[in-house]
């Protein structure tokens, strides 16, 4: 269970989050908003990439206000970044390793990269430079998130970006993530069918949390913009299992 | 062979005991081991310290091993490899130095002069590393230049490394490539305290059809410095690439020098340069990952330099 007491963050005294009280303790969370919420300075808090100006941060009960971000990692908080990073020499295999913590075994992969529509006989090998496109970084990255399997994950917009491949793919990761953990899952999201999975929406405005509730109280009750540019780019493929890619 | 020689080969050459196929091993400054093959002769020079090899035309699917070891203080040599691959060739050859000089009080230098003469449609796989170890108190210093020949058709790669260990180095290549031929080029230097590598690697591209791409990449930890020169003259229609990315690290200062000169309106050539600190953004994701900074530090590193 995740804990924010009195979170506050302030630039050059302007405000981003202003007393920011919750408790996560559901399946699937999601996180929305108008642009310029607060949203992923939200969840960065969460995982420590943003030290707050003031308030404290509880994971199941342990103050980890003050914790570097691989201490987060290691007490089970994954976070999957909105623009996934690019190295130079080190691989997809190399980073899978990372996430799962040990000798990660090639059919393993092979499941997990084909779960995001990705061949592991084609990809385990690639460098994560820029020579991947967008949508195959972000695939990883969800990729890396999943094979963590922490029992609080932070997908920051998952489905920015990833084009020829499906909410519904994406959803069943995020199911199958659930199955593994039994934890929390907080996705940050503009999309009508992520928002539909959701247990709670948290609704973020100016940089306080304007509702935040159970699915259908709050889809009802705030005037959500959720036609947001992009949503047709995505086609219904279902999963992809390549078979070739055993 | 003593433990630390033994040391030294595994690091320098990846062997934990003889190779197969062609080999000569040089240890304090002499013959150690050799073999040699029925397509593969090593001949001792007569004139100058060094070996001749020369590799029958034809010869494929073989590889040599010339792994120079020093663990002696003190001790200083120049020696000459010439390698002659006849033509149609397809060969491996594994060379490097390892200096282990602790306890010691003179400093140790070994200058290896490698030239390659590659006849046609051969092709050849070069892996060269450079390692030092010592408690600091004698210097270790490798000079190590490479000369490479290209004739018609054939096909050159460089896996060149120097990671650590090393005090003062100049490395020095210079490649002439003929009609068709092929260049590749992968260097990586590390290093760290005050130690100091220069890197100049110069190829003239003297047939058309020819390409070479040379990558160089380089990490400079607390007061090292690096000089970077890597040049292409395209005197055919050619096509050159050049690329160098540095990471600095602490106080680390790295020159690069990246020079294409076209004599031919058919030359295109391209050179690439960055020189730059771990990013921040590198460090969070894999601290995400569960490393603390300085684990995610040294994974960027060993990726880097891969």
């Amino acid at each position: 269970m995740l804990e924010l007491k009195n979170i506050s963050y302030s630039v050059d005294d302007k405000d981003i989050l202003q007393d920011i009280n919750l408790t996560i303790d559901d399946r699937f969370v999601a996180i929305t908003g108008p642009n310029g919420s607060g949203k992923s300075t939200l969840i960065k808090i969460i995982m420590g990439l943003i030290t707050p100006t003031t308030g404290r941060i509880y994971l199941d009960g342990q103050d980890i206000t003050d914790l570097p971000i691989n201490e987060r990692a290691n007490l089970g908080i994954s976070y999957a970044f909105q623009q996934p990073v690019h190295f130079k020499g080190l691989r997809v295999r190399d980073l899978l390793e990372l996430a799962s913590k040990d000798k990660y075994d090639f059919k393993a992969a092979c499941n997990i990269l084909s779960e995001v529509g990705l061949c592991a006989r084609d990809y385990i090998d690639r460098e994560l430079n820029s020579t991947l496109s967008g949508g195959e970084m972000k695939r990883i990255e969800i990729a890396m998130t999943a094979a963590r399997g922490s029992k609080l994950s932070l997908f920051d917009e998952p489905e920015a970006g990833i084009d020829l491949w499906s909410f519904q793919s994406l959803i069943h990761i995020f199911e199958k993530l659930y199955a593994k953990t039994s934890g929390s899952i907080v996705i940050i999201s503009h999309q009508e069918r992520i928002l539909n999975i959701a247990d709670k929406i948290i609704y973020l405005k100016d940089g306080r949390i304007e509702k935040y509730a159970g699915r259908d109280e709050v889809l009802t009750s705030i005037d959500i913009n959720l036609a947001e540019p992009g949503c047709s780019l995505l086609t219904e493929k279902g999963p992809r299992q390549d078979q070739n890619c055993r | 062979m003593d433990a630390m020689q033994k040391h030294l080969l595994k690091e320098v050459a990846a062997l934990d005991a003889l190779p197969v196929g062609a080999y000569n091993i040089r240890s304090n400054g002499e013959k150690a081991a050799r073999n040699t093959t029925a397509n593969i002769d090593i001949v001792t020079k007569d004139d100058k310290p060094g070996i001749d090899i020369i590799i029958k035309p034809g010869t494929k699917n073989e590889s040599v091993h010339i792994p120079v070891i020093i663990s002696q203080s003190g001790l200083k040599e120049v020696v000459y490899n010439d390698f002659f691959i006849g033509e149609d060739c397809d060969v491996t050859i594994v060379a490097g130095c390892g200096i282990s000089n602790c306890g010691g009080i003179g400093d140790s230098r070994h200058d290896g002069i490698h030239s390659f003469f590659v006849k046609k449609n051969s092709k050849v796989r070069y892996i060269e590393k450079h390692y030092g170890e010592g408690d600091g108190r004698a210097k270790r210093l490798m000079n190590p230049t490479t000369v490479v020949e290209l004739e018609e058709g054939a096909v050159m790669e460089m896996d060149t490394s120097q990671i650590g260990g090393i005090d003062d180095t100049l490395r020095v290549t210079k490649a002439k490539l003929g009609e068709n031929a092929t260049l590749l080029i992968h260097d990586k230097i590390l290093t760290d305290g005050d130690q100091k590598a220069t890197a100049d690697i110069q190829v003239d591209m003297e047939g058309d059809g020819g390409s070479c791409d040379i990558i160089s990449r380089g990490v400079a930890k607390n007061e090292s410095y690096q000089e970077v020169i890597l040049g292409i003259t395209g005197n055919a229609a050619c096509n050159g690439h050049a690329e160098c990315d540095s990471i600095i690290m602490d106080n680390g200062v790295i020159l690069a020098t990246p020079a294409l000169k076209a004599m031919n309106v058919e030359a295109s050539l391209i050179h690439e340069a960055a020189i730059g600190k771990i990013a921040g953004d590198q460090l969070n994701k894999l601290m995400t990952l569960g490393l603390s900074e300085k684990e995610a530090e040294e994974r960027i590193i060993q990726g880097f330099l891969r």
